[in-house]
């Protein structure tokens, strides 16, 4: 009884010590919050307003997403880009997957060593012939271009992979004597099975899709075209000390990811624990 | 094909030749569809990573400006290379590179302490594991630039903090050359502790509870079990965490073009930015993919390391 209570205090405490450490994860995130919701005057009063005592939360909000340069239109982009390209990408996965494990077939062995050896090029090293082939295709500047980068994932194929190596072959065998083709058995058999694994994957596609901000800046040219994370820094480059407005709108660049990672947070926490992952 | 089977065992009892026959047909049926399946895969790995990637080791040998046609290409050999060895910037963004990657071990040391916690002694796990974990999630320029603000020499938070605490004149941070660095290696751990955390408990939960047991009976103390038997049963998760940390710190790229352009004084380049500041402003193709392959062989190498190293210091 004594050692349970004992044992109990301890847990509280080390709970109090953590939670003062994860202050200092949030507390950037809230001090952003804060001052989106405050007039410009405010933001550098100290000590810190956490509550402001003057809002300015709708003006502020306003500019970012009618005003000059408005959000609601990378916003489309960026969510137009992020969700064709995790479809894409879990469609290519899954199907190259599904080939390297449960379809028998002699070249699948090396093929999936090149498969898999591509994965040791960082991306940055192939981006200049990238550059010039893009331009040559005319895909340069378009979304389509952006949407075709990130649709062939080695990670996804890989993850997906261990997952159908899983799947006891007396299933596919089953279905096999039954009739069914490749195809049947991937469709009907294949992928429900696997479908946890396919969500934790297609979860982290669009995360990754949704922060990348480095394939944007460089195959994409045209304003109208920008995603979130390129509008945000052009945001920034011409409001330069309006800090309100830039922390309203990197409010407004991280809440989806956040609701996105909220309903997810199971499905994202064990992929990343199972594979660990890195994008 | 007339003769159809119904189970394996059937299928197994048949004549030999019917079966080697049909064998054969079930093989060159498998080679077609699976050819079928992960065709979209290859040809997308062929065009966007596979040609590219032989593409950058062909265009280091080149000189090349992009703006002028492809007429105007010269082969100069190993001069890029040689040039390499030359330029100061490109010899201060290896340097940085090297220091950059302090930040893994650090970043490893303090996931690993919060995830001892968090896996034994703690209550709200859940709510832990979300906040430690939303930097990484969290998109790098939005953050890159709330940081900057934070930073703000004069008037930021964290300055006017500093102040309040009798610190006289508290480094300008990013604008200092002698700081820049190591703001953006604090704001890279602050990203990257919630993924090492989350991969870390995965691994605690992975080591046997029996053993932890024999050592409490045997009257050990906390941190004489941490040493003895959390570390080296972790090692393999530390030495995972390890190589895709430094692989992951090679590519540093967000932060930098966001927050400091390599400045001040090239006080924060590293090899991605000089890359991208090479290739697509000043249009050097030939000069960029020579350090595209220099950070190649980097990468390379510490994937090649991972192989041998995994079987030798890894105890299991």
């Amino acid at each position: 009884m004594r050692k349970e209570r004992k044992y109990n205090i301890k847990k509280v405490m080390s709970t109090i010590i953590l939670f003062f450490c994860s202050i200092a994860f949030l507390l950037p995130f809230i001090w952003m919050l804060s001052t989106s919701l405050k007039i410009e005057a405010d933001v550098f009063r100290y000590p810190i307003e956490w509550i402001p005592s003057r809002w300015n939360a709708l003006a502020n909000y306003q500019e970012v997403w009618f005003g000059e340069s408005p959000f609601y239109i990378y916003y489309w982009n960026s969510i137009k880009v992020a969700v064709l390209t995790t479809l894409v990408s879990v469609v290519v996965s899954s199907l190259a997957a599904y080939g390297f494990s449960k379809v028998k077939f002699p070249a699948g062995a090396w093929l999936f060593i090149i498969v898999l050896a591509t994965y040791m090029v960082p991306p940055q090293a192939s981006l200049v012939p990238q550059f010039i082939l893009f331009r040559y295709l005319g895909v340069f500047d378009t979304h389509f271009g952006l949407i075709l980068l990130g649709s062939f994932s080695v990670l996804g194929t890989f993850m997906l992979r261990q997952f159908f190596i899983g799947i006891h072959n007396d299933f596919i065998d089953a279905a096999k004597i039954d009739g069914a083709g490749h195809w049947r058995i991937f469709w009907k058999i294949a992928l429900p099975i696997v479908r946890p694994a396919v969500a934790t994957y297609a979860i982290l596609r669009f995360i990754w899709t949704w922060n990348d901000y480095q394939n944007p800046l460089i195959f994409l040219r045209t304003d109208a075209l920008y995603t979130i994370q390129l509008a945000m820094q052009k945001f920034t480059t011409i409001n330069g000390s309006f800090y309100t407005l830039i922390m309203a709108a990197a409010v407004s660049a991280i809440l989806p990811l956040l609701i996105v990672f909220i309903m997810g947070q199971k499905h994202v926490i064990d992929g990343i624990a199972l594979g660990g992952v890195k994008g | 094909m007339s003769k159809q089977f119904t189970t394996t065992q059937e299928f197994k009892e048949a004549p030999k030749t019917i079966r080697k026959l049909r064998k054969s047909k079930i093989e060159k049926d498998e080679n077609f569809i699976g050819f079928l399946f992960v065709s979209p895969m290859l040809l997308g790995i062929s065009v966007i990573v596979l040609f590219p990637i032989i593409a950058t080791f062909i265009l280091a040998f080149a000189d090349w400006k992009f703006i002028t046609g492809i007429d105007q290409l010269k082969w100069i050999g190993f001069e890029n290379f040689i040039n390499l060895a030359n330029d100061e910037k490109f010899i201060k963004s290896v340097i940085n590179n090297a220091i950059f990657i302090l930040t893994v071990p650090i970043t490893m040391i303090c996931a690993l302490f919060l995830a001892v916690i968090i896996d034994k002694n703690v209550y709200l796990k859940s709510y832990f594991k979300v906040a430690f974990f939303m930097p990484y999630i969290s998109s790098v320029v939005a953050i890159a630039v709330v940081w900057q603000v934070l930073f703000h020499p004069s008037q930021g938070p964290i300055n006017q903090v500093l102040m309040t605490f009798g610190i006289q004149n508290p480094p300008t941070w990013i604008s200092d050359p002698n700081f820049a660095l190591i703001s953006l290696m604090i704001i890279h751990t602050w990203i990257s502790i919630g993924f090492s955390l989350i991969v870390y408990i995965a691994g605690l939960q992975s080591i046997p509870k029996e053993l932890y047991e024999a050592a409490d009976i045997d009257g050990a103390n906390s941190w004489y079990k941490f040493r003895n038997i959390t570390i080296p049963l972790i090692s393999p998760t530390s030495f995972f965490l390890l190589i895709t940390g430094i692989i992951a710190s090679f590519k540093a790229f967000d932060l930098i073009a966001v927050l400091t352009q390599g400045g001040p004084l090239n006080s924060t380049t590293m090899l991605v930015w000089h890359l991208y500041e090479r290739a697509f402003l000043d249009l050097d193709v030939g000069y960029a993919s020579a350090i595209a392959v220099v950070l190649f062989l980097f990468v390379f190498t510490i994937t090649i390391l991972q192989w041998v190293g995994q079987k030798k210091w890894v105890n299991y």
